[in-house]
């Protein structure tokens, strides 16, 4: 069985949010980039396992992005990917990031993609849905436990309130959120032969991009707190009634 | 030509973000010149599918085929995609919540159609087609452009109060014609937590962190949530140790919540917290801890200890309760 992990990069969480150029551009000077949580702890980490307890024989990690995201997809190969593509086109727009990886995705056959819930930047968890949707597979969201067995995956899922566990047929397109692995800390050896694992440079034919931000905006600064005696808990019950509004 | 917006059911129940979506709706399509047509598939009775009217929809078509009634997304998929074509629809409006987010993907690859997750606005159609979304774990709003034809939105629950008008909704059977692989994912069991508010459509949070010591303490919780009618959740470390179920974590990597209402006891306002609960609209943080960074946060706060303050205001919601019903 082949897996393909799609990954992203993402500021890290604790990243400070500055904005320039007419607040049309966030600035990215004292930004870390990360590897998206999601795509790296539960995703390429499950596919690490399916591999390791001889379920899968291959690992391989894609990303499209500039080359300046080599760094987080070396990251992918220490942790334990076999072989890397890189899509050399923007990553702005989920439909042409779907469509890109769709296009490699087709020639390779692969049995099990996985994807992370959402990319923590923009939240859309789009490219999964939609990358099934291109390759004419099922797709399971939200998924907390993954098994596979012969060219069957049963997997557990978030559904409206509450839980469900499904079977569908390979070839299939999973996202992934906690529950799925648990995150693994890359080793010297790891990081050591990531240095020379492949990684692939595929420069695509462009897809154009349906939608682009046009600007940000910071959040209105919270005003101060107002302090309540722990006493006082009827005035905080009329505060948030009649003030608040919300009870 | 009209507007599409997909409206989820609990058994034939519609819910309640399905009447805020359809509002939303509803709302394009005044601006736009035009109607929403609501989509529905599964069981539903005729009297809730007319009572969409009352939230703007027109015209209703109702796919009456029962293997709806679980999310099979292809099937969906096909649903929408042949509702946009007969209604020639420039906008498809559904949830940003589990099951939209299956579906609504699949539609914009089969229209060729833009996406934008999350709205927070209706779009501004002044330069281009532009709405607010969440960024950055809530440290910020990006405004995203749709430059397609069909643009395809998921609306944030919660995000716009639900005004009911009068009105009935047309009711038109719809037919759509199914492939087996519509239906390729088999649903082995269905595990839903009853007797409490899902916490992800839930108008009032009350949430424990650390600082409530222990599973033992989680009666002083639930006894607040549910003199207010509110569902529980929790910080990570609590539902790591077992206090609470995985479902509850909210943050950065658990659930991202929008309620009205977060009362956060014993928790201390994490950055990876702080970024599931955000976007609430009123914060009570109850800390012993004056310099607890979530009062940085909050809009009223109680310093002081969570077993004390807890009975207490759980008390005072009882008694406001009483005078006021
Ligand atoms: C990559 C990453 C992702 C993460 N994702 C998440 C996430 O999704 N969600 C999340 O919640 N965390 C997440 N965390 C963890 C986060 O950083 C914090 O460690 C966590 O939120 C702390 O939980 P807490 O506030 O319950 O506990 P603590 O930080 O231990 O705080 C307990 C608070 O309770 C107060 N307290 C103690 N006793 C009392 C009392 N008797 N009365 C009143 N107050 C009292 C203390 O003053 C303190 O402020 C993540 C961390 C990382 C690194
Ligand atoms: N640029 C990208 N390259 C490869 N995979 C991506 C990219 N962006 C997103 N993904 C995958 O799609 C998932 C959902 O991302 P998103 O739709 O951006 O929220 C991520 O968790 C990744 O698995």
């Amino acid at each position: 069985m082949k897996v393909l992990v799609c990954i992203s990069q993402v500021p890290d969480t604790v990243a400070k949010i500055v904005l320039k150029d007419n607040n049309t551009v966030v600035d990215e000077s004292g930004i870390t980039f990360i590897l998206n949580p999601y795509d790296e702890w539960y995703a390429l980490v499950r596919a690490l396992e399916l591999k390791e307890t001889g379920v899968a024989e291959t690992v391989h990690v894609i990303m499209v992005g500039r080359a300046a995201t080599e760094p987080i997809i070396r990251k992918a190969l220490a942790v334990g990917g076999d072989e890397a593509i890189r899509i050399d086109a923007d990553s702005t727009d989920s439909y042409a990031i779907a469509n890109y990886i769709a296009e490699y995705a087709k020639s390779e056959a692969y049995d099990l993609i996985l994807c992370g819930k959402e990319s923590i930047d923009y939240a859309n968890g789009a490219v999964g849905p939609m990358l099934a949707e291109l390759l004419d597979t099922d797709f399971i969201g939200f998924a907390t436990n993954i098994a596979v067995a012969g060219t069957t995956a049963t997997v557990k899922r978030e559904i409206d309130g509450g839980e469900e566990t499904d079977e569908v047929n390979l070839p299939v397109v999973i996202s992934c959120q906690k529950g799925v692995a648990e995150a693994r800390i890359p080793n010297m050896r790891g990081i050591m032969t990531a240095r020379t694992k492949p990684l692939k440079v595929i420069t695509p034919a462009t897809v154009t991009a349906l939608t682009s931000v046009t600007h940000y905006e910071l959040p209105p600064a919270k005003a101060s707190v107002k302090l309540i005696a722990p006493d006082q808990m009827d005035e905080l019950v009329n505060l948030l009634h009649s003030q608040a509004k919300v009870i | 030509m009209s507007v599409i917006v997909l409206v989820e059911h609990t058994a034939g129940t519609i819910k309640k973000k399905s009447l805020e979506a359809v509002q939303y709706a509803s709302e394009i399509a005044k601006k736009l010149g035009t109607t929403a047509t609501a989509v529905i598939a599964g069981k539903v009775e005729e009297t809730e599918l007319k009572n969409l009217g009352g939230y703007g929809a027109q015209k209703v078509l109702y796919v009456a085929d029962d293997r709806l009634n679980e999310l099979h997304a292809r099937a969906f998929t096909r649903v929408l995609v042949a509702a946009a074509k007969q209604e020639n629809s420039p906008i498809i409006v559904a949830l940003h919540d589990v099951n939209g987010r299956a579906i609504a993907p699949r539609v914009a690859i089969q229209l060729k159609a833009g996406l934008i997750s999350g709205a927070l606005s209706y779009p501004d159609t002044d330069k281009g087609f532009i709405v607010k979304k969440s960024a950055f774990s809530g440290k910020a709003f990006a405004f995203v452009n749709v430059n397609s034809d069909v643009k395809v939105i998921l609306l944030a629950p919660n995000s716009f109060p639900l005004v009911k008008a009068d009105g009935e909704a047309v009711i038109e059977n719809f037919n759509v014609s199914f492939e087996d692989k519509d239906f390729g994912i088999k649903v082995k069991s269905v595990d839903v937590i009853t007797g409490e508010v899902p916490l992800s459509d839930a108008e009032l949070v009350v949430s424990g962190g650390r600082g409530m010591k222990g599973p033992e303490n989680w009666g002083l919780i639930e006894d607040l949530a549910h003199a207010l009618g509110a569902a529980t959740a929790c910080s990570r470390p609590v539902a790591d140790s077992g206090w609470r179920p995985h479902h509850e974590h909210v943050g950065q990597t658990g659930g991202t919540i929008r309620p009205n209402l977060y009362i956060a006891a014993g928790i201390s306002g994490a950055i990876q917290h702080l970024a599931g609960v955000s976007g609430s609209k009123t914060i009570v943080v109850i800390n012993k801890d004056p310099e607890a960074p979530f009062f940085k946060a909050a809009n009223y706060g109680i310093v002081g200890d969570v077993m004390e303050v807890l009975p207490r205001l759980t008390e005072a919601v009882k008694k406001f309760k009483a005078e006021h019903h």
